[in-house]
């Protein structure tokens, strides 16, 4: 399904995001009124994100990866430095609606994301809030909700759907607004494994259809997919390359605190027995369909 | 027992009533309410359970589902019921040392049972057969010539909105935590009522804290979907007034008719 034209990546090289020099500290106001630097969560973060890519970010806890993400639209502001959406400050309060329907955003528990009770009214939610005329907001829902294969469900009560269904139903939500970019703040990290997989699938999916996916986990194998990998450390970023390089690197890995996912472990056990094993090799599909071809 | 409470539930269906526009059901309603409190006799209240089973019927609503709901409230309408057998004055019937039951005692009693009864069945009718994001919208229409004089409608509509969607997600957050302090020893159900409403802290304040959790990430999220305030927003299902509407209002000011005629006529018999 990985079939996304050499094309349109030549053509679209243009970035859609450009973070520059970002520090987003953690302040408190302390008895006499004074701002006390809690955290400095983000410190001076520069990358640009291509249109149409997929870009995951990964770190240990307290890396700053999920401060970073909601940085990209808007929900956190930076202390100093820049994001800039499509040439669009998030500074700049006038274009932050602009910015924030254009970079949608899924986040980390399915439950306290969903606003209505009733499935489609909830995917409604944001193309409600843009100002969508009715009729086209009911193509859209119903668009986004097959999109993420929950057509089925979009009579039913929020309450009564899995994790799973409950984060398909939060990207349909999210789709539903048909941004460029959409940022997943660990989505999958209060799943079980098959809700895990479902959602991993509709983001490459998506991502298959154009739209600019930014993934963060802290599931190595997940980061894997990816095709680039923003390694956080200390609220800096410690590496950025592709997947295949980075996890041949088992000292960078290591030192950023993360593990190397179970399927490179396992290739380099198969190639320690003397098989010829390209070291691109990074998700458990390219496996499989190596050592069956 | 929580889980029984039908009262703010929706039960999906496309009957007319379904159909209906949420102004006329929640008019409906509360004129409904206000007439079980103008009847005061026996023929009133028969034809006020004749139109209540009438609507429940063209619902299509189960009525095992909708009665599952009153045995939640099953005790405070049984404490009304005593109370009011007991403490009324009038032809005495039955006396055993200070309890007295009168034949007016036992009228009222029986009369409020049924009142109550009925303006629960009806009340769960109308959020059973009207779809949450509906009804708020209905209220909030409603509500928008107050708005002049400062009602913010369109946030209560949006507060009964996510209130009403939080319900099942709080219970199993009160379910969760009742099972971990159970886990490390709590006991709820034993003790006098003191000590156990004592014991009910350990869970009143994980889950005050977790719901201002769960606040501040539906926040988030609710901002990065755009959410700015009721100007400029549209909505995927406008409601409006049909022919179904009309036809329901004229039953509504028929059985107010018959209502306000029973009262004379219970006076006459």
């Amino acid at each position: 399904m990985r079939q996304r034209s050499t094309l349109v990546r030549c053509t679209e090289i243009n970035s859609f995001i450009e973070v520059r020099n970002l520090i987003i500290d953690y302040t408190r106001i302390d008895e006499e009124g004074h701002s006390v630097l809690v955290k400095r969560a983000v410190n001076d973060v520069s990358f640009t994100i291509e249109k149409g890519s997929f870009v995951s970010v990964v770190g240990m806890n307290g890396s700053g990866k999920s401060t970073m993400a909601k940085a990209l639209n808007g929900l956190l502001l930076p202390s100093e430095g820049e994001v800039l959406v499509d040439g669009m400050s998030t500074r700049n309060e006038d274009d932050l609606w602009n910015i924030r329907s254009r970079v949608g955003m899924v986040f980390q528990n399915p439950d306290n994301q969903i606003v209505s009770s009733i499935v489609e009214d909830d995917v409604a939610f944001g193309p409600e809030n843009i100002g969508v005329p009715p009729e086209e907001i009911r193509r859209r829902v119903d668009d986004a909700l097959r999109r993420v294969d929950m057509y089925d469900c979009k009579d039913k009560g929020a309450h009564m759907l899995s994790g799973g269904q409950k984060q398909r139903i939060a990207i349909a939500g999210t789709v539903a607004m048909r941004p460029e970019c959409i940022v997943f703040d660990e989505p999958t990290a209060m799943l079980d494994p098959s809700g895990r997989r479902q959602v991993m699938d509709i983001i490459r999916e998506l991502n298959n259809d154009g739209i600019t996916c930014i993934l963060i986990t802290h599931f190595m194998e997940e980061a894997a997919q990816a095709d680039r990998v923003i390694v956080m450390k200390d609220g800096k970023i410690y590496s950025d390359s592709t997947p295949d390089e980075l996890f041949a690197d088992r000292a960078l890995i290591e030192g950023a605190g993360l593990e190397m996912p179970p399927i490179i472990d396992l290739r380099e056990k198969v190639a320690a027995l003397g098989v010829d094993i390209p070291e691109s090799i990074v998700t458990t599909e390219q496996l499989e369909a190596f050592l069956r071809g | 027992m929580i889980r029984d409470i039908t009262l703010g539930q929706y039960y999906p269906g496309k009957s007319a009533i379904h159909r209906l526009d949420a102004r006329t059901k929640i008019i409906g309603t509360l004129a409904f309410i206000i007439e079980l409190f103008v009847v005061n006799n026996f023929w009133g209240f028969l034809v006020a359970v004749v139109a209540l089973f009438t609507v429940i019927g063209i619902s299509k609503v189960p009525v095992k589902f909708i009665f599952r709901g009153l045995t939640a409230v099953f005790l405070i309408i049984a404490f009304t019921f005593i109370i009011n057998m007991f403490l009324v004055e009038g032809k005495v019937l039955w006396h055993w040392g200070i309890f007295t039951i009168t034949y007016e005692g036992l009228k009222r009693a029986s009369f409020m049972a049924v009142r109550l009864i009925l303006l629960i069945i009806g009340s769960s009718m109308l959020t059973l057969c009207t779809k949450p994001i509906e009804l708020t919208d209905g209220l909030e229409k409603l509500l928008k010539p107050f708005s002049k004089i400062g009602v913010p409608s369109h946030e209560i509509a949006l507060m009964m909105t996510i209130a009403l969607r939080f319900i099942p997600t709080l219970m199993e957050e009160t379910d969760k935590i009742i099972k971990a302090q159970e886990a490390r020893g709590a006991d709820f159900d034993s003790g006098n009522i003191i000590q156990r409403a004592k014991s009910l802290i350990p869970i009143l304040i994980p889950l005050f804290i977790s719901s201002f959790r769960i606040a501040q990430e539906l926040a988030l999220a609710m901002e990065a979907r755009c959410y700015h305030g009721g100007a400029g927003r549209t909505r995927m299902n406008e409601i409006h007034f049909g022919r179904g509407d009309a036809w329901a209002a004229v039953c509504m000011v028929l059985f107010l008719g018959v209502i306000i005629a029973s009262r004379f006529m219970g006076a006459a018999i």
